[in-house]
């Protein structure tokens, strides 16, 4: 066995692991960190085979951006480290038969698959020819989606403003528990005398 | 690269996928739904990159799949993490069992 080979599977078993502890720990926010190492750990595999621009984008993204947000989230929507309930074992009992049935189903199509490795000399991975393909009009530019990306972007900016923004309304304060169960109730009432 | 082929990266990438799709069904939570959502968008870029480096060298389209993944999946992050916190403003649970007003 090889050394590479020995860093293959280190770099595997701490991201099946990761991945493994974030859904089933209890505690929230111990559940972000493994997802966390996870994410790094699949940077680690794309620096492994010398996809180091995806890489670093990874670890931009998912770990500088995605998993901040999250943990940030966390702070916003839980006081307390409280536990999360258990899932209920029926579901757990399911779930878990589902996913290895599914994961022997793909694992039999995977090992069935001949998969023929190409010859042909591997393109040149530099950010400068990365970037020139993607902003290329030719015939395998990637410039639409680039723009329709960029596009997106900014919608949903704009969205989650628009969605996470407080608007204070001073006649009508921002209904409490009592109101809404009052709410409720009138909403109820018509469909009762129907 | 030593023995390290395109199974062993297809293993990995199908083992997190299946970790993520266990995490959605046993999940209540709507922030640990969406961990297990990143984790399933992981893998199936880990696939794209292991295709691209394995069976076609001389292209870069996996990589190009990849990077427009990575940028979807941010911004449904950040859409999703702004929809969580006005349900928790109205809610005061994050809970998907709370939310049960459109239900009856």
């Amino acid at each position: 066995m090889e050394m590479s080979d020995i860093i293959f599977y280190i770099i595997a078993f701490v991201i099946i692991a990761g991945g493994v502890l974030a859904v089933t720990s209890r505690k929230i926010f111990r559940s972000a960190v493994f997802l966390l190492i996870s994410l790094l750990g699949i940077a680690s595999l794309y620096f492994f085979i010398d996809f180091e621009f995806i890489a670093a984008v990874q670890i931009v993204v998912y770990v500088g951006g995605i998993v901040v947000l999250l943990i940030f989230s966390i702070f916003l929507t839980h006081g307390s480290g409280a536990d999360m309930p258990r899932p209920a074992p029926l579901r757990m009992v399911f779930s878990l038969l589902s996913v290895a049935l599914g994961y022997a189903l793909a694992m039999l199509f995977i090992r069935e698959e001949v998969f023929v490795p190409s010859t042909l000399p591997a393109a040149s991975l530099e950010v400068s020819s990365i970037g020139a393909q993607m902003l290329s009009t030719t015939e395998h530019g990637f410039v639409l989606p680039f723009e329709l990306v960029s596009m997106l972007l900014l919608a949903s900016m704009i969205g989650c403003i628009v969605i996470a923004i407080k608007i204070k309304l001073p006649p009508h304060p921002i209904v409490n528990d009592a109101d809404e169960d009052a709410a409720d109730h009138s909403l109820n009432q018509p469909l009762q005398t129907n | 690269m030593g023995h390290i082929g395109l199974l062993h990266f297809l293993t990995i990438s199908c083992a997190l996928f299946f970790i993520g799709v266990y995490g959605f069904l046993t999940r209540r939570n709507l922030i640990t739904m969406l961990m297990s959502i990143e984790l399933i968008l992981n893998s199936v870029n880990l696939n794209f990159v292991a295709f691209n480096k394995f069976l076609f060298p001389h292209k870069l389209d996996g990589l190009f799949f990849t990077l427009f993944i990575i940028t979807i999946a941010a911004a449904e992050a950040a859409v999703a993490i702004a929809i969580i916190i006005n349900l928790y403003r109205n809610f005061r649970s994050i809970d998907v069992e709370d939310a049960d007003n459109l239900k009856y």
